[in-house]
Protein backbone atom coordinates (compact mmCIF):
# COMPACT_ATOMS: atom_id res chain seq x y z
CA UNK A 1 0.00 0.00 0.00
CA UNK A 2 3.18 2.12 0.72
CA UNK A 3 3.48 2.10 -3.34
CA UNK A 4 0.27 3.18 -4.09
CA UNK A 5 0.94 6.37 -1.73
CA UNK A 6 4.44 6.84 -3.46
CA UNK A 7 3.07 6.51 -6.99
CA UNK A 8 0.39 9.75 -6.07
CA UNK A 9 3.38 11.58 -4.17
CA UNK A 10 6.58 10.96 -6.17
CA UNK A 11 5.24 13.91 -8.49
CA UNK A 12 5.07 15.80 -5.55
CA UNK A 13 8.51 15.38 -4.58
CA UNK A 14 7.97 13.26 -1.89
CA UNK A 15 10.31 9.32 -1.79
CA UNK A 16 9.28 6.46 0.37
CA UNK A 17 12.10 4.40 1.58
CA UNK A 18 11.22 1.31 3.13
CA UNK A 19 13.14 -0.76 5.46
CA UNK A 20 12.50 -4.14 6.66
CA UNK A 21 13.99 -5.00 10.38
CA UNK A 22 14.77 -8.36 10.26
CA UNK A 23 17.89 -10.92 11.73
CA UNK A 24 16.73 -12.95 8.76
CA UNK A 25 17.66 -10.61 6.33
CA UNK A 26 17.03 -11.06 2.82
CA UNK A 27 15.73 -14.60 3.29
CA UNK A 28 12.62 -13.10 5.28
CA UNK A 29 12.08 -10.02 3.59
CA UNK A 30 12.24 -10.46 -0.22
CA UNK A 31 9.19 -12.62 -0.66
CA UNK A 32 7.24 -9.65 0.67
CA UNK A 33 9.32 -7.22 -1.64
CA UNK A 34 8.80 -8.94 -4.14
CA UNK A 35 5.48 -9.33 -4.21
CA UNK A 36 4.82 -5.34 -3.77
CA UNK A 37 7.33 -5.11 -6.50
CA UNK A 38 8.41 -1.49 -4.60
CA UNK A 39 9.62 1.26 -7.24
CA UNK A 40 10.55 3.12 -4.07
CA UNK A 41 14.06 2.02 -2.52
CA UNK A 42 12.77 -0.98 -0.46
CA UNK A 43 16.15 -1.65 1.82
CA UNK A 44 17.13 -4.61 4.33
CA UNK A 45 18.16 -3.75 8.19
CA UNK A 46 19.68 -7.19 9.24
CA UNK A 47 21.14 -5.46 12.68
CA UNK A 48 18.45 -2.93 13.59
CA UNK A 49 20.39 -0.19 12.44
CA UNK A 50 16.90 2.11 12.11
CA UNK A 51 16.68 0.99 16.25
CA UNK A 52 20.19 2.71 16.48
CA UNK A 53 20.26 5.88 14.56
CA UNK A 54 16.80 6.32 14.65
CA UNK A 55 15.19 5.13 18.04
CA UNK A 56 13.01 2.75 16.08
CA UNK A 57 11.33 0.54 19.14
CA UNK A 58 7.83 -1.19 17.18
CA UNK A 59 7.10 -1.23 13.73
CA UNK A 60 5.53 -0.16 11.29
CA UNK A 61 7.09 3.14 12.13
CA UNK A 62 7.87 6.23 10.01
CA UNK A 63 10.43 9.43 10.00
CA UNK A 64 10.05 12.49 7.86
CA UNK A 65 12.54 14.18 6.89
CA UNK A 66 12.62 17.57 4.78
CA UNK A 67 14.13 18.59 1.30
CA UNK A 68 17.01 19.81 3.26
CA UNK A 69 17.90 16.75 5.30
CA UNK A 70 16.21 17.51 8.36
CA UNK A 71 14.15 15.32 10.65
CA UNK A 72 10.36 17.01 11.20
CA UNK A 73 8.91 14.38 12.56
CA UNK A 74 10.69 11.42 14.47
CA UNK A 75 10.12 7.67 14.55
CA UNK A 76 6.06 7.08 15.40
CA UNK A 77 3.53 4.23 14.52
CA UNK A 78 2.75 5.10 10.78
CA UNK A 79 0.36 3.39 8.40
CA UNK A 80 0.13 3.66 4.39
CA UNK A 81 -2.87 5.70 3.62
CA UNK A 82 -5.61 4.64 1.89
CA UNK A 83 -6.94 2.37 4.63
CA UNK A 84 -6.70 -1.04 6.36
CA UNK A 85 -7.00 -4.02 4.66
CA UNK A 86 -10.81 -5.84 5.16
CA UNK A 87 -10.41 -8.84 7.34
CA UNK A 88 -13.00 -11.96 6.61
CA UNK A 89 -13.60 -14.31 9.20
CA UNK A 90 -11.34 -16.67 10.75
CA UNK A 91 -10.84 -19.82 8.81
CA UNK A 92 -11.97 -23.07 11.27
CA UNK A 93 -9.02 -24.59 10.86
CA UNK A 94 -6.62 -21.99 11.81
CA UNK A 95 -5.10 -22.74 15.07
CA UNK A 96 -5.97 -21.60 17.98
CA UNK A 97 -3.33 -19.52 19.17
CA UNK A 98 -3.57 -17.66 15.50
CA UNK A 99 -7.50 -17.37 16.06
CA UNK A 100 -6.17 -15.60 19.19
CA UNK A 101 -3.41 -13.68 17.83
CA UNK A 102 -5.48 -12.08 15.12
CA UNK A 103 -8.85 -11.10 17.37
CA UNK A 104 -6.17 -9.19 19.48
CA UNK A 105 -4.75 -7.78 16.90
CA UNK A 106 -7.86 -6.26 15.28
CA UNK A 107 -8.28 -3.98 18.36
CA UNK A 108 -5.12 -2.72 18.22
CA UNK A 109 -5.88 1.37 18.34
CA UNK A 110 -4.06 3.18 15.11
CA UNK A 111 -4.54 6.64 14.38
CA UNK A 112 -4.48 5.51 10.57
CA UNK A 113 -6.90 8.32 9.07
CA UNK A 114 -5.03 11.41 11.48
CA UNK A 115 -1.86 10.08 10.10
CA UNK A 116 -2.79 10.15 6.35
CA UNK A 117 -3.94 13.62 7.14
CA UNK A 118 -0.86 15.13 8.40
CA UNK A 119 1.16 13.21 5.64
CA UNK A 120 -1.03 14.70 3.01
CA UNK A 121 -0.86 18.41 4.46
CA UNK A 122 3.00 17.93 4.79
CA UNK A 123 2.90 17.23 1.13
CA UNK A 124 0.85 20.15 0.42
CA UNK A 125 2.25 22.27 2.86
CA UNK A 126 5.90 21.65 3.69
CA UNK A 127 7.93 23.05 6.40
CA UNK A 128 4.40 25.23 6.73
CA UNK A 129 2.53 22.35 7.73
CA UNK A 130 1.25 22.23 10.87
CA UNK A 131 2.06 18.63 11.41
CA UNK A 132 5.78 19.75 11.03
CA UNK A 133 7.93 19.61 14.50
CA UNK A 134 10.76 22.21 15.72
CA UNK A 135 13.97 21.00 15.65
CA UNK A 136 14.11 20.38 19.52
CA UNK A 137 10.61 18.92 19.45
CA UNK A 138 12.40 16.00 17.34
CA UNK A 139 14.66 15.50 19.52
CA UNK A 140 12.59 15.71 22.47
CA UNK A 141 10.32 13.23 20.72
CA UNK A 142 12.60 10.84 19.71
CA UNK A 143 13.12 7.50 21.96
CA UNK A 144 14.51 8.29 25.43
CA UNK A 145 17.71 6.86 25.58
CA UNK A 146 19.66 6.10 29.21
CA UNK A 147 21.98 3.80 30.08
CA UNK A 148 19.85 0.53 30.58
CA UNK A 149 18.05 0.77 26.83
CA UNK A 150 21.75 1.61 25.77
CA UNK A 151 22.97 -1.81 27.35
CA UNK A 152 19.69 -3.18 25.73
CA UNK A 153 21.02 -2.24 22.33
CA UNK A 154 24.64 -3.64 23.17
CA UNK A 155 22.74 -7.29 24.24
CA UNK A 156 20.37 -6.90 21.28
CA UNK A 157 23.66 -6.51 18.91
CA UNK A 158 25.39 -9.41 20.35
CA UNK A 159 22.11 -11.73 20.13
CA UNK A 160 21.85 -11.09 16.97
CA UNK A 161 25.27 -12.13 15.91
CA UNK A 162 25.52 -14.92 17.94
CA UNK A 163 21.71 -16.23 16.70
CA UNK A 164 23.38 -15.75 13.22
CA UNK A 165 26.52 -17.63 14.04
CA UNK A 166 24.49 -20.34 15.15
CA UNK A 167 25.25 -19.81 18.86
CA UNK A 168 21.50 -19.96 19.77
CA UNK A 169 22.26 -20.32 23.63
CA UNK A 170 24.23 -17.80 24.06
CA UNK A 171 21.81 -15.40 21.68
CA UNK A 172 18.98 -16.18 24.05
CA UNK A 173 20.76 -15.21 26.79
CA UNK A 174 21.86 -11.88 25.24
CA UNK A 175 18.04 -10.94 24.32
CA UNK A 176 16.62 -11.90 27.36
CA UNK A 177 19.01 -9.06 28.73
CA UNK A 178 17.86 -6.67 25.90
CA UNK A 179 14.34 -7.23 27.02
CA UNK A 180 14.84 -6.89 30.73
CA UNK A 181 16.96 -3.71 30.15
CA UNK A 182 14.04 -2.07 27.45
CA UNK A 183 10.82 -3.78 28.40
CA UNK A 184 9.57 -0.99 25.93
CA UNK A 185 11.27 -1.67 23.19
CA UNK A 186 8.72 -4.46 21.47
CA UNK A 187 10.87 -4.99 18.29
CA UNK A 188 13.50 -6.61 20.47
CA UNK A 189 10.67 -8.79 21.94
CA UNK A 190 8.63 -9.66 18.23
CA UNK A 191 12.68 -10.22 16.66
CA UNK A 192 13.35 -12.86 19.30
CA UNK A 193 9.83 -14.43 19.14
CA UNK A 194 9.73 -14.73 16.14
CA UNK A 195 12.82 -16.93 16.06
CA UNK A 196 11.69 -19.30 18.07
CA UNK A 197 8.57 -20.97 16.74
CA UNK A 198 7.81 -24.41 18.48
CA UNK A 199 6.85 -27.49 15.37
CA UNK A 200 3.34 -26.32 16.51
CA UNK A 201 3.34 -23.29 14.48
CA UNK A 202 3.64 -24.94 11.36
CA UNK A 203 3.02 -22.64 8.93
CA UNK A 204 2.60 -19.74 11.05
CA UNK A 205 6.68 -19.83 12.17
CA UNK A 206 7.22 -16.05 12.32
CA UNK A 207 3.52 -15.01 13.80
CA UNK A 208 3.50 -17.28 16.77
CA UNK A 209 5.71 -15.70 18.46
CA UNK A 210 5.18 -17.70 21.97
CA UNK A 211 5.04 -21.82 23.28
CA UNK A 212 3.00 -24.42 22.53
CA UNK A 213 -0.11 -24.81 25.20
CA UNK A 214 0.78 -27.01 27.38
CA UNK A 215 4.91 -25.95 26.60
CA UNK A 216 5.18 -22.82 28.11
CA UNK A 217 8.02 -24.08 30.46
CA UNK A 218 10.39 -24.83 26.91
CA UNK A 219 9.67 -21.24 25.82
CA UNK A 220 12.88 -19.36 27.17
CA UNK A 221 11.61 -15.65 27.21
CA UNK A 222 9.40 -14.12 29.91
CA UNK A 223 6.77 -12.92 27.41
CA UNK A 224 4.95 -13.77 24.48
CA UNK A 225 3.22 -11.71 22.03
CA UNK A 226 -0.30 -12.89 23.48
CA UNK A 227 0.64 -12.47 26.72
CA UNK A 228 1.95 -9.29 26.40
CA UNK A 229 -0.51 -7.62 24.82
CA UNK A 230 -3.28 -8.52 26.69
CA UNK A 231 -1.33 -7.09 29.95
CA UNK A 232 -0.49 -3.80 28.48
CA UNK A 233 -3.87 -3.68 26.82
CA UNK A 234 -4.65 -3.71 22.76
CA UNK A 235 -5.51 0.52 22.95
CA UNK A 236 -1.72 0.79 24.42
CA UNK A 237 0.02 -1.01 21.69
CA UNK A 238 1.01 2.08 19.57
CA UNK A 239 0.85 5.28 21.19
CA UNK A 240 -1.09 7.68 19.97
CA UNK A 241 -0.65 9.93 17.18
CA UNK A 242 0.38 14.13 18.69
CA UNK A 243 -0.21 16.25 16.16
CA UNK B 1 28.63 -2.63 16.83
CA UNK B 2 29.99 -5.96 17.71
CA UNK B 3 33.94 -5.71 17.94
CA UNK B 4 36.69 -8.64 18.55
CA UNK B 5 38.90 -5.66 19.67
CA UNK B 6 38.66 -2.51 21.43
CA UNK B 7 40.78 -0.88 18.53
CA UNK B 8 39.21 -1.07 15.16
CA UNK B 9 39.85 1.69 12.39
CA UNK B 10 38.00 5.03 11.83
CA UNK B 11 36.39 4.17 8.86
CA UNK B 12 34.70 0.53 10.27
CA UNK B 13 33.38 2.63 13.74
CA UNK B 14 32.12 5.31 11.72
CA UNK B 15 30.47 2.89 9.33
CA UNK B 16 28.68 1.22 12.04
CA UNK B 17 28.24 3.47 14.59
CA UNK B 18 27.86 6.87 12.60
CA UNK B 19 30.77 8.40 14.79
CA UNK B 20 33.58 9.65 12.84
CA UNK B 21 36.72 10.49 14.37
CA UNK B 22 37.98 13.88 13.62
CA UNK B 23 40.98 16.21 14.80
CA UNK B 24 38.13 18.23 16.41
CA UNK B 25 36.74 14.79 18.17
CA UNK B 26 34.02 12.13 17.49
CA UNK B 27 31.52 13.78 15.00
CA UNK B 28 27.77 12.69 13.99
CA UNK B 29 26.38 15.41 11.86
CA UNK B 30 27.24 19.05 13.31
CA UNK B 31 28.01 17.56 16.57
CA UNK B 32 31.48 17.10 17.86
CA UNK B 33 32.72 15.89 20.86
CA UNK B 34 36.12 16.22 22.43
CA UNK B 35 37.73 13.06 23.08
CA UNK B 36 41.28 12.54 24.49
CA UNK B 37 43.31 9.84 23.11
CA UNK B 38 40.31 9.15 21.18
CA UNK B 39 42.75 7.84 18.28
CA UNK B 40 45.59 5.74 18.67
CA UNK B 41 48.09 5.11 16.05
CA UNK B 42 45.42 6.01 13.27
CA UNK B 43 42.86 3.24 15.15
CA UNK B 44 39.53 3.89 17.17
CA UNK B 45 40.37 3.72 20.98
CA UNK B 46 36.89 2.55 21.71
CA UNK B 47 36.91 2.51 25.43
CA UNK B 48 38.02 6.21 25.53
CA UNK B 49 34.99 7.05 23.27
CA UNK B 50 32.80 5.32 24.69
CA UNK B 51 33.24 6.48 27.50
CA UNK B 52 32.86 10.18 26.47
CA UNK B 53 29.51 9.40 24.55
CA UNK B 54 27.91 7.54 27.43
CA UNK B 55 27.95 4.43 25.56
CA UNK B 56 28.38 1.39 27.41
CA UNK B 57 30.67 -1.90 26.27
CA UNK B 58 29.11 -5.13 27.00
CA UNK B 59 31.50 -8.12 27.17
CA UNK B 60 30.77 -11.57 25.91
CA UNK B 61 33.81 -13.85 27.39
CA UNK B 62 32.57 -16.89 26.05
CA UNK B 63 32.18 -15.73 22.48
CA UNK B 64 35.40 -13.57 22.76
CA UNK B 65 32.85 -10.54 21.67
CA UNK B 66 32.69 -6.69 23.04
CA UNK B 67 28.95 -5.01 21.90
CA UNK B 68 29.06 -1.13 21.85
CA UNK B 69 26.20 0.36 22.75
CA UNK B 70 24.37 3.61 21.61
CA UNK B 71 25.39 6.88 22.61
CA UNK B 72 23.24 8.40 25.56
CA UNK B 73 25.21 11.54 26.04
CA UNK B 74 21.74 13.35 24.26
CA UNK B 75 19.74 11.29 26.54
CA UNK B 76 17.17 10.85 23.18
CA UNK B 77 17.94 8.48 20.24
CA UNK B 78 18.16 11.98 18.30
CA UNK B 79 20.98 14.05 19.47
CA UNK B 80 19.76 16.28 17.04
CA UNK B 81 17.16 17.20 14.06
CA UNK B 82 19.65 16.89 11.06
CA UNK B 83 18.86 13.02 9.58
CA UNK B 84 21.94 10.72 10.32
CA UNK B 85 23.40 9.21 7.18
CA UNK B 86 21.80 5.74 6.83
CA UNK B 87 23.61 3.54 4.87
CA UNK B 88 22.05 -0.24 4.01
CA UNK B 89 21.38 -2.55 1.22
CA UNK B 90 18.44 -2.37 -0.62
CA UNK B 91 16.51 -5.69 -1.55
CA UNK B 92 18.34 -6.33 -5.15
CA UNK B 93 21.97 -6.19 -2.81
CA UNK B 94 22.86 -2.66 -4.32
CA UNK B 95 23.74 -0.03 -1.43
CA UNK B 96 21.96 2.58 -0.66
CA UNK B 97 22.30 6.11 1.22
CA UNK B 98 19.86 8.22 2.64
CA UNK B 99 21.84 11.06 1.88
CA UNK B 100 21.36 10.58 -1.80
CA UNK B 101 18.13 11.68 -1.48
CA UNK B 102 18.72 14.84 -0.61
CA UNK B 103 16.56 17.69 -1.95
CA UNK B 104 13.47 15.42 -1.37
CA UNK B 105 10.94 15.11 1.28
CA UNK B 106 11.65 11.43 2.57
CA UNK B 107 8.93 9.38 4.77
CA UNK B 108 11.10 6.63 5.84
CA UNK B 109 9.08 3.37 6.98
CA UNK B 110 9.90 0.41 9.50
CA UNK B 111 8.65 -3.04 8.98
CA UNK B 112 9.15 -6.87 9.31
CA UNK B 113 8.26 -9.89 7.91
CA UNK B 114 6.61 -11.51 11.28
Amino acid sequence: MWQAFRNEVFPKGLEVVTVGMDTLGFESCVPFIEAAQPEHPSLIDVNHVMAERFGVVNIPNGIWINEEGIIVRPAEPAYPPGGAAARGALPDELPQRMKDIFTEATKISNDRTLYAEALYDWVENGDSSRFVLSPDEVVNRSASRDMSSARAAAHFALAQHLWNAGDRERAIHHFRESHRLQPENISYKRQAWSLMAPPEAGPFTRFWQGPAEGKEQEWPFESDWLSEIRAMGPENYYPAFRP
Amino acid sequence: MILESLSVSRERFASATGWDMKPEGACLGEICVPVQDGLVDGNVNVEAVANKLGMPIVHDETAGLWSLGTATFAGHALSSATAPELELPDWKGNTFRLSSLHGKKVVIVSWAPY
